[in-house]
């Protein structure tokens, strides 16, 4: 049984369909990301599988029961982040912890938690002095606190700066291979695509589009390769007439369709300079996708709506 | 219920208040500064033999008032527009043991108030009347009351019109509950101000230290808020949203 089950799903919202007949499940070890604009109801949605909300009609199933069910025994095998706040600005990320650590039957370590995200510099500070992306890690570590089966995350990266991207995907990545079950909310392709073992994009409340990440780009636009990092992007570039960009030490794409000839031409160029070619995969871009879905989408991806910051007292 | 992280929430509560500048300010700096000033100068003509056998049940009301009432709504509703009450709700602490330790610290935080104002009266003077046992009486009656109120304030509106409303409420209650001077003077408007919860318990402790015991129309008024507060609250309070 799949620990995430959504069946159908309609959820209202003052008065509004905001989510509006959709269905996915994920698995055990599964990072599956909601993708969408904003008002595309994947809050809705991640807030229904909280238990936050009630379906108006359709199903949702965490570990196998209603979320608002059992309510004790719910809460010790999911962890949350929330879309903003959630956490007390006068505490610091240990003693939030410790209080958080508090609450379940066989905690984390709360000091080990703070290592994990990477905040052990900042371990006594408090939260209201912290940066937005050191606060999003700690949310992060207090929703590993009670160590979930299943993992919701809205927006876990959102303002946090490359180095804390880093610190919460290595997160995500190990706690994947450990056989947690992750359902994380982003309106960023890149990091979904990077997250992600499943897709699901949602616009207006409905799915547009799901599917693993190869699957859906496979209607390729893009070469995609691995070498050794740090090629002569110019020079690759020009050889191709087109754009080349490194995504990471050592990733590729080449923004031109993927046939015969060019892939020869590619393996070829790398050949020539003895650069070994480790994968090479015909892709489309995620965002191409994306695009391609909100123009037949009849409502217009709504501007962000401004994020209030915690306040103070 | 499990009781599971209630002790833990419960000490924080009370470390929350005793650590933050403002909320000591309200809880302990001003009920004693009140005490003090009041007791040993002529700002304000009592109607007792001695100026502290009137002010010290007045500090108590007030620091019961301060504790239970406003810095509950205001800490409780800052808690929410932080949506810490809603990120708490996805924890196994139940919302019943998130009220039991809120209510835990407001009774140990008032027990610290009660310490320190009877040991400071007590040295200006105060020689009160054996009515400890009706005071407590008065004191949780009058904190359920309280944070009824409190509740309902956190829980129905925005942090800043909590903090704003909260502290008109104090500013309000303080000037027409016997706190500061006694009911009497307050004229043909007595009689509507008697039926406030700050004005029955400062009845009620005027009473309980003095002479004359309690009325029975505070002990009245007192039960009727803790009955009627705590249930609108429970009715209207919402863990999430503005």
């Amino acid at each position: 049984m799949e620990p995430i089950a959504v069946q159908d799903l309609v959820v209202r919202r003052s008065g509004r369909v905001v989510v509006d007949g959709v269905s996915f499940t994920a698995e055990a070890g599964e990072v599956l990301a909601l993708l969408g604009p904003n008002g595309a109801g994947k809050t809705t949605t991640v807030e229904t599988l909280e238990g936050y909300l009630h379906p108006e009609s359709g199903s949702v199933r965490v570990l196998g029961c209603d979320p608002r069910e059992r309510r004790e025994e719910m809460t010790t095998r999911i962890g949350v982040v929330l879309q903003e706040g959630g956490l007390y600005p006068q505490m610091s990320p240990l003693r939030l912890l410790r209080l958080f650590a508090s609450y379940y039957p066989d905690p984390a370590d709360p000091a080990e938690l703070v290592g994990l995200v990477g905040l052990s510099d900042v371990a006594g500070v408090a939260a209201k002095r912290l940066s937005g992306g050191q606060r999003r890690r700690l949310a992060l570590a207090a929703a590993l606190v009670g160590q979930p089966e299943v993992l919701f995350l809205d927006e876990p990266t959102a303002g946090v700066d490359p180095e804390g991207r880093l610190a919460i995907r290595a997160v995500i990545d190990r706690l994947r291979h450990e056989g947690v079950c992750i359902l994380l909310t982003t309106h960023e392709l890149e990091e979904a695509e990077r997250l992600a073992d499943h897709l699901v994009l949602l616009r207006a409340g409905r799915v547009g589009a799901a599917g693993r990440p190869a699957d859906l780009l496979a209607d390729a636009q893009e070469i995609r390769f691995s070498a050794t990092p740090g090629l002569d992007l110019v020079a690759l570039g020009a050889h191709f007439g087109t754009e080349a960009r490194e995504l990471r030490p050592g990733e590729y794409a080449l923004a031109r369709r993927p046939d015969g000839a060019t892939l020869a031409a590619l393996t070829a160029w790398l050949a020539a300079r003895h650069i070994p070619l480790a994968e090479l995969r015909a892709a489309k871009r995620l965002e191409d996708v994306f695009l391609e879905l909100l123009e037949d989408d009849p409502v217009a991806p709504r501007p962000e709506p401004p994020r209030r910051a915690p306040r103070r007292r | 219920m499990t009781r599971r992280g209630l002790g833990h929430q419960m000490v924080e509560e009370v470390r929350m208040t005793l650590e933050q500048g403002e909320r000591l300010l309200l809880t302990f700096v001003i009920p004693v500064l009140g005490l003090v000033l009041f007791s040993t100068t002529r700002i304000v003509i009592t109607n007792t033999a001695s100026r502290v056998d009137f002010f010290a049940p007045s500090a108590l009301a007030l620091a019961v008032m301060s504790t239970a009432m406003v810095n509950l709504a205001v800490a409780t509703g800052f808690e929410r527009s932080w949506r810490v009450l809603k990120r708490l709700g996805a924890t196994p602490l139940s919302p019943g043991a998130l009220l039991s330790a809120k209510a835990g610290a407001v009774l140990a935080v008032e027990i610290a108030q009660f310490a320190v104002l009877s040991a400071i009266a007590a040295g200006l003077g105060w020689r009160p009347h054996d009515g400890v046992a009706a005071a407590l009486a008065a004191i949780v009656l009058a904190t359920v009351g309280f944070a009824g109120v409190g509740f309902l304030l956190a829980g129905t509106l925005r942090a800043e019109a909590t903090l704003a409303v909260a502290n008109g409420l104090y500013v309000l209650l303080l000037g027409i509950s016997g706190m500061m001077f006694p009911l009497e003077r307050l004229g043909g408007f007595s009689p509507v101000a008697r039926l406030l919860p700050a004005t029955a318990l400062t009845d009620a402790l005027h009473g309980a230290f003095g002479p004359g015991g309690v009325p029975v129309e505070a002990w009245a008024v007192l039960a009727a808020w803790a009955v009627v507060a705590p249930a609108l609250a429970a009715w209207r309070f919402r863990f999430a949203g503005e």
